[in-house]
């Protein structure tokens, strides 16, 4: 009889098969050699992107899982090849990312001997995973990939990591993959109580003065539908976190705006005023909240949040609603009296002419010489598709490409949010944009984030990736010097750099590629480039010492947020 | 700052203990004591830890863990809300033994569980105070070593992981 048992190293490009993986993001090494060369003969089933550097394929899979909503997938060999993962594990930990992460690891006998490229990688990893295992036997590789699935997936999703023996590779052994339905000691979707339910919609519906913020669960939950329709029953305001963005139409009536440390000044100003806060999926981060103590004290906050560890965790809720907010939202919209909360609304309009004044037409229709990030993102607009998605890096042009892009659909934010990842961008528009190909993908970023994951144009030109690459270069660390210049007295200590000639590197990575430096040919670049056919780099020099306002500085109160 | 009795319920999985520590560490809160054991239920591992700190962490702490995939479900209890007990051994040089020693012994219900040529090995459960009162009475029998346990405690609430388990 023919022997039917195969090696572990096919065993995982089947599993991933199995789960109906598209991308494999990785880089090959000696301890994952196996697996490469398994993946060989599966070409026809799975694809396999070849990043520049481990950190940009992590990015990649983040992206990828950001767009598409599934598990993101990365490969990386042992020692170096998985602790450049690191970064990206703990980046789409604190953002809920699903990640499978799959490193290599040097042959079991040779653990705890210091072995060459040997690295703890399950203990560089434990607190930063959701889970995390090694697998020593070819038996158990499957299992582990089917139950790091379900893991990565299921409830506040995150990334997992399979660390693999190079001798659990190379074993034989029977291929039968069964998936992961669940695990007896971790409960994904709480049952949602509906007397918590019933308390919520009461104090709603006395409420005069109610507010919703939404996040970023509301995506993850795909809850965009149930959102709208709580709002529109409710007549309640509402305002997005980083992540929440695209959550909600920016069009419809009631989205009143941003909120955070640069977000827009009537959503921030208003928290202190509401009566009641109704958070949908998220997390009062600190960038949202400012000073703790004083934050919505006024109100009673009731919180829909699927994590338990979340509630009360930063703010003290009246009412909590644990679960999935797909399920809760329902639930408690049919609790609620249709209202409309007009004159309220109406002081957030108010305020929200006060910041057009003061800052939004300064930065979409300057007046002076140099050009701003913000009229960039202005045209962006002009061009781009309702679903187009935004990938932005970390610093001022992420606050500002966030505040002015125009988000119309859900999906369209790609930026990392708690963990502020610079080089995050360009890796993570790769796999923004493989996720997929009939969306417009723009990736915005600065000229200290660039360079740091800045070897990726490699990978955007070996697969043809028709991202858009925006680089707002005012030569500085942008936000590191506008703290610099507000709250260090203008010691612009190693923030100004010498940059090099962008738009040559990107040529010679054989990228189209432009630089604007004059206000009168920005519209008609970005018009290129927003239709031209394939990857596109183009560089726009901003005024170099601009600011991003509004600005909650740090450990300040929402009132306190500053217009100039 | 108040005395918490932490309970765990786990998968007996490689690295738990890893991964319950590293929640304490990141928040800065001491582990006072620890133990771990198997419990009633069949392959369900359970582990007490006993912590001072505030109630704010310690809620924040149980969730946490409860957080990790292997972690069935936390529980924490204030002193009064659990029955605990240590056991600790005093080790005495065979020279100290005299009258006064078996007076002591009486009075604290320890007990000698091993007795070797040069030394003999006593024995007491109770609560950490009593522990450590004999231990100051010892210092002046030359004691040559002292371990305690940590807390093993059950919980006064009748609610039990079985119930939990199949919830």
């Amino acid at each position: 009889m023919k022997d039917s048992r195969i090696r572990g190293a096919e065993i995982v490009i089947k599993s991933l098969v199995a789960e109906n993986s598209e991308y494999i993001f990785g880089y090959p090494g000696g301890a994952i050699m196996p697996v490469y060369d398994a993946l060989y003969d599966y070409a026809d089933q799975i694809k396999h992107v070849l990043t520049r550097h481990e950190q940009g394929a992590i990015h990649a899979a983040q992206g990828y899982a950001r767009v598409s909503g599934k598990v993101g997938v990365c490969m990386a060999t042992s020692g170096p090849g998985a602790t450049n993962l690191i970064t990206g594990i703990a980046d789409a930990m604190i953002d809920s990312t699903p990640l499978v992460c799959i490193t290599g690891q040097v042959a079991s006998p040779l653990l705890g001997t210091d072995a060459f490229q040997e690295t703890d990688v399950v203990g560089f990893s434990m607190p930063g995973t959701k889970w995390n295992i090694q697998v020593r036997r070819v038996e158990d590789i499957a299992p582990a990939i089917a139950k790091g699935f379900h893991i990565a997936r299921s409830g506040r999703p995150g990334p997992v990591l399979i660390d693999i023996t190079k001798d659990a590779q190379n074993a034989l052994g029977e291929f039968n993959y069964v998936p992961c339905l669940g695990i007896r000691s971790y409960r994904p979707y709480p049952k949602v109580n509906e007397n918590s339910v019933a308390k919520a919609a009461e104090i709603i519906n006395q409420a005069k003065r109610p507010y919703v913020l939404y996040g970023q669960g509301v995506v993850i939950g795909k809850a965009e539908e149930e959102l709208k329709a709580f709002l529109d029953k409710s007549g309640i305001p509402a305002a997005c976190t980083l992540l929440g963005s695209g959550a909600l139409d920016e069009d419809h009536p009631q989205y009143v705006g941003k909120l955070g440390m640069h977000g827009n000044y009537a959503p921030n100003m208003l928290t202190n005023k509401c009566d009641v806060l109704i958070a949908i999926g998220m997390r009062f981060d600190d960038r949202v909240t400012g000073d703790l103590k004083r934050y919505a004290k006024q109100a009673k906050v009731i919180h829909l949040e699927l994590d338990n560890a979340e509630i009360n965790k930063n703010v003290k809720c009246e009412v909590s609603i644990l679960g999935d907010c797909k399920e809760s939202l329902p639930l408690l919209t049919e609790k609620l009296k249709e209202k409309s909360h007009q004159d309220w609304l109406g002081e957030f309009r108010k305020l929200e002419e006060k910041e057009k004044s003061a800052v939004v037409s300064l930065d979409l229709l300057p007046t002076k010489t140099g050009l701003t990030m913000g009229e960039v993102i202005r045209y962006v607009n002009d061009f781009k598709k309702d679903d187009a998605i935004l990938v932005t890096d970390v610093g001022q042009h992420q606050m500002i490409a966030w505040r002015y892009f125009k988000y119309k659909t859900t999906r369209t934010q790609v930026t990392s949010g708690g963990l502020g990842t610079m080089g995050f961008s360009l890796p993570a528009a790769l796999g923004a944009q493989l996720a997929d190909l009939n969306r417009q993908v723009i990736c915005v970023v600065g000229d200290g984030g660039i360079q740091m994951t800045i070897q990726e144009f490699g990978t955007i030109m070996q697969t043809q990736s028709p991202v858009k690459i925006v680089l707002l270069n005012n030569n500085f660390l942008g936000m590191v010097r506008q703290w610099q210049q507000l709250f260090f007295d203008k010691r612009y200590s190693f923030t100004e750099l010498d940059n090099p000639d962008f738009v040559k590197i990107a040529e010679a990575y054989n990228m189209k590629a432009s630089k604007v430096t004059e206000r009168d040919n920005l519209r008609d670049t970005v018009a290129e480039m927003m239709v031209h056919d394939g990857p596109y780099f183009l560089e726009v020099v901003v005024e170099k010492e601009d600011n991003v306002f509004p600005m909650i500085p740090t450990g300040c109160s929402v009132e306190e947020v500053r217009l100039s | 700052m108040n005395r918490y009795t932490i309970s765990l319920f786990t998968e007996n999985f490689i690295g738990i203990l890893n991964r319950v520590t590293l929640i304490f560490t990141r928040r800065g809160v001491n582990i006072d004591a620890l133990t771990a054991s198997e419990s009633k239920e069949d392959g369900v591992h359970r582990i007490t830890i006993e912590v001072t700190t505030t109630e704010e962490q310690v809620i924040q702490i149980v969730k946490q863990t409860e957080k990790i995939i292997d972690v069935i479900k936390s529980f924490y209890y204030k002193d009064d809300e659990v029955v605990y007990q240590e056991i600790a051994l005093y080790k005495i040089p065979i020279s100290s033994l005299d009258p006064g020693l078996e007076k002591v012994i009486r009075q604290y219900n320890a007990r000698i569980i091993s007795a070797e040529k040069e030394f003999v090995v006593i024995e007491m459960t109770g609560h950490k105070e009593d522990t450590k009162a004999l231990l100051e009475i010892l210092k002046d029998f030359s004691i040559l070593e002292f371990a305690r346990s940590g807390r093993v405690a059950v919980a006064k609430p009748m609610g039990t992981i079985e119930q939990y388990l199949n919830n």
